[in-house]
Parts: structure tokens; sequence; C-alpha cells
């Protein structure tokens, strides 16, 4: 019953899933780094992105692919001004107000959305949506594919953004000194909407990678989101590379988890080790630390 | 006693309520509107007294909804010993989770995180066990008989969560008045600090969120006896954990009345959201989010602390006003 081309076949999907938890996550650990926050509403945001790349392909004949690089400059924008003058000037650096305020931020979004768009469950047809090739053993959708390459390429141009510009330089000095920073003439508020703004944008990428194999509804992003923040504290609030490997560790074990204990207990599994990691070690595996 | 003639005032007001009407629609949005300030109520000790957010207070509304219903469905236990047990299943809850939670060393946003977690593991187990009637739900046996906690008359349920609300009011009073509640206090202010002073940090949060989570299992045994029905969404669901921060929170968090004026504000918003818009879901839940970073960003105090604050700046201008008053006459 378990024989191995299933089970690589768990695991080839469980990696290919986890590419673009790794991305949900890595805006979402991007902010905490930076911020110190943890932003509630980064699954509001990924369903208001969903729905975005939904409309942008329905209503424009936008390819989901081409739609990316217009939708991430937009949630780029949005997530900047929603840090700038809304969150920023409203918590006014209380860490507990922060957390209220992305959570009021968070039912506002899917709440509107629920309103304007009802709680039904869009798809889109694309004609290349369920092309496969084979890959070791198994056979793996075409989109999937693209996206598990396409996080890479962000992630890589993430680390060029964070090592060789200045934009990234500051925000590394906001991380690590903020007062230090601040005393060095960097215009923290503003360093603070731009991290915002690259982690909405990261999510808005993820929507456009999600939309073609998955469906949209105005919670549609919540599943995502508990699981990002199962992978951010796995591998360490903070920390890049520890947002990425989790994700492929939380994708192979949801996958597998699924595969023997059925698709809803699988998901019970997952939090049980969010859990059990807060619990144990809160500082997450790859202990960057707070 | 100083503290409980206000409560008793404002108690006795909302008792008067079903004399002066009996119509189901004011009773109903009442009952419903006193169900969730008992629920903030609890919330507002741990997260208003203590400064823990819990995001996961469904988990406590839930045990003491499903348990409630559980002992009636299942096991035939009377409906008024399902209540009591309700209780302390949601006090339980809250010893396990605040028990690991604290003595893990958990603070703000990651106790927040995990108690929202906590919540959703039981949202999936109760969606899936038999026990809790899966996807279905369980259904109380309609028996309208004091002795089954079920009434004929809206306006004597109605007074039960009346009382239920007095009592929580009174508790959050005593606790304010309580060598505990100042360990509370200053562990919310300064843990660090409070810690030097020889406060036992761990234990003090420990006790705050076994009493929240009693009174805001209240509110779930309640629910269920009143609406006869309970499922996992409704129990676990996020909904109430969002009710339960955010009543006390506009209202006023760490005060005796905030959850109960925030509820009030609250459900009379999501009337009027309904009122506009008829059957199409979401508005309600989107007012309450604006008001939720209104309130955070104008009023972070509450309506309760707002108010407050307010008249001691009043008082303090009638005091300096009497002075320069008093110099003009003497110069």
């Amino acid at each position: 019953m378990f024989s191995a081309p299933i089970l690589i076949s768990a695991i080839v999907n469980g990696l290919l899933t986890g590419s673009v938890y790794a991305l949900v996550a890595l805006g979402l650990t991007l902010i905490y780094g930076v911020l110190h926050i943890i932003n509630f509403a980064h699954g509001a945001l990924l369903s208001a992105a969903l729905f975005a790349a939904f409309f942008a392909y329905q209503k424009a004949g936008l390819d989901p692919y081409l739609a990316l690089f217009l939708l991430a400059p937009a949630f780029f924008g949005f997530g900047y001004g929603l840090q700038r003058y809304l969150i920023g000037p409203a918590a006014r650096g209380d860490e507990r107000a922060m957390l209220l305020v992305t959570l009021g931020v968070a039912v506002l979004i899917e709440n509107a959305l629920l309103y304007a768009f009802r709680a039904d469950t869009r798809t889109i047809d694309l004609p290349y949506a369920f092309k496969t090739v084979d890959v070791a053993f198994t056979f793996v959708a075409v989109p999937r594919l693209i996206s598990f390459a396409v996080v890479f390429v962000v992630a890589f141009a993430l680390w060029l953004i964070m090592t060789s510009t200045d934009t990234g330089k500051a925000i590394r000095a906001v991380a690590k000194e903020k007062l230090g920073a601040e005393l060095a003439g960097i215009d923290v508020p503003h360093i603070y909407a731009i991290t915002f703004g690259i982690g909405t944008a990261c999510v808005a990428i993820a929507a456009c990678l999600l939309i073609p194999t998955y469906y949209v509804n105005p919670s549609a992003g919540n599943a995502f989101v508990l699981i990002a923040f199962t992978i951010v504290v796995l591998g360490g609030m903070g920390s890049v590379p520890g947002a990425l490997i989790g994700g492929f560790v939380i994708g192979i074990v949801e996958s597998l988890g699924g595969f023997f204990f059925g698709e809803s207990l699988g998901q019970a599994g997952i939090f049980l080790i969010f859990i059990a990691v807060l619990l144990v070690r809160p500082r997450g595996l790859f202990g960057a630390s707070a | 006693m100083r503290g409980l003639l206000p409560i008793a005032v404002v108690v006795a007001g909302l008792a008067a309520v079903p004399l002066a009407t009996q119509s189901n629609v004011v009773l109903n949005f009442l009952v419903v509107a006193l169900m969730i300030a008992l629920a903030g109520q609890g919330w507002n000790i741990l997260g208003g007294y203590g400064g823990q957010y819990s995001f996961g207070h469904a988990a406590f509304f839930g045990t003491g909804a499903y348990t409630t219903a559980i002992l009636q469905v299942h096991c035939d236990v009377n409906a008024w010993l399902g209540f009591l047990a309700g209780i302390a299943a949601g006090a339980a809850a809250g010893a396990v989770i605040g028990g690991l939670a604290f003595r893990a060393g958990l603070r703000s946003s990651y106790f927040a995180l995990v108690t929202l977690a906590f919540a959703e593991v039981l949202r999936i187990f109760a969606s899936v066990a038999s026990i809790t009637g899966a996807g279905v739900g369980l259904l109380i046996k309609l028996d309208l008989h004091p002795q089954a906690f079920q009434f004929r008359s809206r306006a004597i349920f109605y007074l039960v969560i009346l009382a239920l609300v007095a009592a929580s009011l009174i508790i959050a009073h005593a606790l304010e008045r309580s060598r505990f509640g100042a360990w509370l206090v200053a562990v919310r202010e300064n843990e660090d600090a409070a810690r030097a002073l020889g406060v036992d940090a761990t234990a003090v949060k420990v006790v705050a969120m076994v009493i929240s989570a009693a009174i805001t299992a209240a509110a779930g045994c309640f629910y269920v006896q009143y609406f006869l029905f309970v499922d996992a969404p409704i129990a676990y669901g996020t909904w109430i954990s969002i009710e339960a921060l955010l009543t006390p929170i506009i209202g006023g968090a760490g005060t005796v009345f905030g959850a109960l004026i925030g509820a009030l504000v609250v459900k009379s918003i999501g009337e009027g959201a309904k009122f506009v818009t008829g059957d199409i879901p979401g508005l309600d839940l989107m007012t309450f989010g604006a008001v939720l970073v209104l309130v955070i960003g104008f009023a972070p105090r509450g309506l309760v602390g707002t108010f407050v604050d307010a008249r001691e700046a009043l008082a303090r201008r009638v005091v300096s006003m009497r002075k320069s008053v008093r110099g003009a006459t003497r110069g």
C-alpha cells in the first residue's frame, strides 16, 4: 500500500505546495523581522490578491503569470500605504495595539470581500492548468512546477535587494538596531512601510502562482496564513532561510499527513507541530533571536 | 462597598427592560448582546487586567458549549448540572492551555498565536469526532421546563443571562479590589518588574486564565441552552474569539463595565449593518474591523477609559477655573 512511487509522489507534491507556503511565509517573516509584529492581516491580503488575480483573468483576460508583474507592484503600494498611513499611526509603536490593528484590518478586508463577492468559491480555467510532465516517478502539473521555479527567483531577487541596495541595507539596519538606524538618518516609518510593502508583494505573487490550480473565496487566504505562521515559527521568526526550509518541511508534512490520516486531520497535525514548536522552542529550529 | 452601587443600578435598570417591553426582537437582541458581554468579560479578566491578549477564546466558549450539549445528548445529565460541568470544563481547558503557554514563557504575539492555534485544533477535532456530532453538530431535545434549563418565556432567559453578567461584573469588581488583582495589573504593566518584586507572574497569569476561561465558557453553555444547537464553526469559530476581544477593547479593557458597554455597542452596530444590507453577510463584521482600528487609533482605552479621561480633564479645568476666579476676586 505504501509503495515507494506513491510516497515519492506525495513528497514531490509536498515540495511543490511547500514552495508557495514558503513564499507566503517569506512575507510574514520579513515583516516580523523588521517591524516585530505578527501581521494578522496577511491572510486577508492573500485573499484580496487571489480575487485580484481572478478578476484580472476573468475580466481582462490577463494570464496570471503576466498579472504577476502588475499585481506585485500594486500590492507593494497597497501594503506600503497600509503600514504608513493606517497601521503605523494607529498603533503608535505599542506591540499589543499593533496586534489588534492588524487583526482589525484582517477582519475588515476579509468581510469587505465577503460583502462584495459573497462566499461563493470561484476558479479559473486555464488551457494549460492540467498539463503535466513526468518528474521522478510521478506526474506534476505544469503550473505547480512554474510556481516552484518562481519562488526561487523571488527569493533570490529578495536576497539581492537585501544585500546590494541602499534600501536593503537600511531595512537590515532597522531590523538590527532601530534607534541606531534612526540616529544615522534612516527614515524608519518609510523603511517599515517598504518592508510591509515587500511582504504584501510576496503575497500578491503567491496569489498569482496559486490561482491557476487553486480556488478563491473571501477566506481562502486564511488556510495559507495559519500554515505560514507555523512555518515562520518553525523556521524562526524573522529568519528568511528558515521560512524557505520551513515551507518545504510543512509542505511535505501536510502531504504525508493527508496521505496517512486524511486531509482534515493532516491540517490538525500542522497545528499540533505549531503548538509543540511554540511551547518547546519558540525561537524556532533556526534560532533567529527576536 | 464603593463600586458595587453602580453595578446594582445598571443591573436593576437592565432587569426592568422586560417590564417595559415583551418584544421578542428587543429581548432577543439583549440576550445575544449580554451573552457576548459575558464572553467578553471573560476575555477582559485575562486581556484587560492581565494584558495577555488571547486570540482564541473560542477554545473556552466551545468547550463549555460542547460539554453542556454532550452531557445532555449522550449521557442524559440534567441541564443545570451540564451547565456547571461546562463551566468546569472550560476552566480546565484554561488551566491546560494557560499552564502550557505561560510555563513556556510565551508573551504577547506568541501567546496570541498559540491560543489561536489551540482553538483551531479543537475546531478541527470537533468537526470530525463522532461525540461532537462531527459536521452535523448536536441538537438538544426541546423540553420547555425550568428544570431542563429551558424557558417558555424569553424574558426568563434574559434574566438568567443578566444574572450571569451581573456575577461577572462583581467578579471583575472584586478582582480590582483584591491583592490578586493588583498582582495581575502589575504583570500587565511590567512583568519583569513584578517578578523582581516577588510576584509569581506565571502562577498569576495561569489563575487569571482559569477565571477568564470559566466566564467565557459560561457564555458558551448559555448559548447551547438558548439556541439548543451547537456545531464546530459556532463553538470553536473565529467569530467568538473576535467578538470576545472586541467588546472589552471597544468598551474599555481592564474596566468593570467595558465588556458590557462594548457588547451593546458592537451588537447595535451589527444590527444597524444588517438593517442596511439585509441578508448580505459581511458588512457587520466589516464595521467591527473598522471600529477596532478606529478605537485603537483614537481611543486606545476604550469608551469607558475615554469617558474617565474626559471627566478628569473636565474636573481639572473646573478646579483651575475656580482658582483663577478666586485669584481674580482677591486681586
